[in-house]
């Protein structure tokens, strides 16, 4: 016999965790931004993985307290975890999150630096072809390394005036 | 969320703690009760234990004290842009010392001040507000009043070109936790460098008064650099074990580094004695100018004041 009774079809753990969001940079999961590093289930416990973008990164609370209570909604009882290693790069932003960066007027980093030897010292600044994420001008202007939040640099387009934030690659 | 707007603002937060649970936190850390949930703090074999604490702790309250200092210029920069990068460098800092100092507390528990039972407190701000000044490990030139604004910016490049060097190298220590630590700090005291030499070098470039105030500054904290190069007994027993770095050896490549931004900017190599150890002794073993007192005093008060408590 065929059961009636119609269930919604049970999300999986990792379904739920992928889709919490950034509380800083909320257009962006936490699957985009990389720092979702891992969802594990065993019997009934389910243990998330998450990754600081940057050592201070004073979000890591609200992030752990999103993902236990976005699984709990759905039934799950969630231990969050933290792993140091690999440290995390802006490589690991996905594509989707590139594009959300995008539409939400942010710029999406470029490469991560890579290198052989001691870090090279960078006295004439950062050097980046960026475009406008509003106007698509080419036309920006570097004004300051350190923006809003820990991960972004602000910019200015010189075409349209408007000041935008660029994810840092690191 | 979406209901708990329907209600007042308070709702929010009485969801909060239905769902998440463990709602008292200690007052004045961070809610994060233990920065390495789930790392594997296991000491690694042949290694003493106290050694690695204490490596760390001297790591970790260079940071803490730098932070410190460094968030003494929120609201007080030139100008909006270097007062958010001093934030956010100090910030950086302050998640290097929070590491740090919680992997000291994993290492060796006993440096850990004793607090009473049932204290709320975690261990590494444990060794943030409940020491006194002569058991921080830190150098005495990150610790000295903030001086103007080229005083920071030599004290910051000083302290990054040599911070970086050797967490560059931590990478490939040992213990796998101090070496995951250093491999996130690279990328940030990268940038600390890159900014400080920038300012060093616009300073340097700048008007007769820029210039005038930034050697004042490098004649002044230069003779405080020995002491981030010179090895103390327990760098040197945590590089022997595998798991620190001796400075020594990371000294001609910061060589490199500074003669590079002191070229470019027109400025001679200063000809200053280093500040001498008191009866051999100097930060790294406790011993500490008056500045670091006051800094701490303030930087501790309330926390001391209130031990047990808890929101």
């Amino acid at each position: 016999m065929v059961s009636t009774v119609v269930t919604r079809a049970a999300r999986t753990p990792l379904e739920v965790a992928a889709e919490v969001r950034d509380p800083e940079m909320p257009m962006l999961t936490l699957h985009d931004l990389g720092v979702l590093r891992g969802v594990d289930q065993h019997g009934d416990e389910v243990v998330v993985t998450i990754t600081p973008t940057y050592s201070g990164c004073p979000a890591m609370a609200a992030m752990r307290d999103d993902l236990v209570r976005s699984l709990a909604e759905e039934g799950y009882a969630a231990t969050v975890r933290v792993a140091l290693s690999p440290a995390w790069s802006s490589d690991w932003i996905t594509e989707r999150g590139r594009a959300a960066l995008h539409e939400h007027g942010l710029s999406a980093p470029g490469p991560a630096p890579r290198r052989d030897g001691p870090v090279p010292l960078t006295l004439l600044g950062v050097r980046r072809a960026l475009g406008c994420p509003r106007c698509g001008s080419a036309r920006t202007a570097l004004t300051s390394e350190h923006g809003p939040t820990a991960c972004t640099a602000l910019y200015r387009c010189e075409a349209c005036g408007e000041p935008f934030e660029h994810v840092k690659e690191i | 969320m979406s209901d708990s707007t329907a209600g007042n603002a308070y709702d929010g937060l009485a969801e909060h703690h239905a769902v998440v649970g463990d709602d008292a936190h200690w007052a004045f850390g961070s809610e994060v009760e233990d920065p390495l949930a789930g790392v594997d703090t296991t000491v690694p074999d042949d290694v003493d234990p106290r050694v690695l604490a204490t490596y760390c702790l001297m790591l970790g309250d260079d940071a803490l004290v730098a932070a410190h200092r460094l968030s003494e210029w929120c609201s007080r920069a030139p100008d909006l842009e270097d007062d958010i990068a001093l934030a956010n460098t100090a910030l950086d800092l302050l998640g290097q010392a929070r590491l740090l100092l919680a992997r000291a507390a994993a290492a060796d528990p006993s440096v850990v001040p004793a607090l009473p039972a049932g204290s709320p407190v975690p261990p590494e701000d444990a060794l943030a507000f409940f020491r006194d000044a002569g058991l921080f490990r830190n150098v005495r030139l990150v610790e000295l009043a903030n001086g103007d604004f080229a005083h920071t910016v030599v004290r910051l490049l000083l302290h990054a070109s040599v911070r970086l060097a050797l967490l560059d190298r931590l990478r490939g220590s040992r213990d796998p936790v101090l070496a995951a630590i250093a491999g996130k700090g690279v990328k940030e005291v990268s940038y600390h460098r890159d900014y400080a030499g920038r300012w060093f070098l616009t300073l340097a470039r700048g008007t007769d008064e820029s210039r005038r105030r930034l050697l004042d500054a490098l004649t002044a904290l230069w003779p405080l650099r020995q002491e981030l190069l010179e090895a103390h007994p327990v760098e040197v027993a945590a590089a022997e074990a595998g798991v620190g770095v001796d400075p020594r050896l990371v000294a001609a490549e910061i060589d490199v580094v500074l003669d590079q931004v002191l070229a470019v900017s027109g400025v001679d190599r200063p000809e200053v004695a280093p500040m001498v150890a008191a009866g051999g002794r100097a930060g790294r073993d406790g011993l500490h100018t008056e500045a670091l007192s006051r800094m701490l005093a303030e930087m501790q008060v309330v926390a001391r004041a209130h031990p047990e408590g808890r929101w």
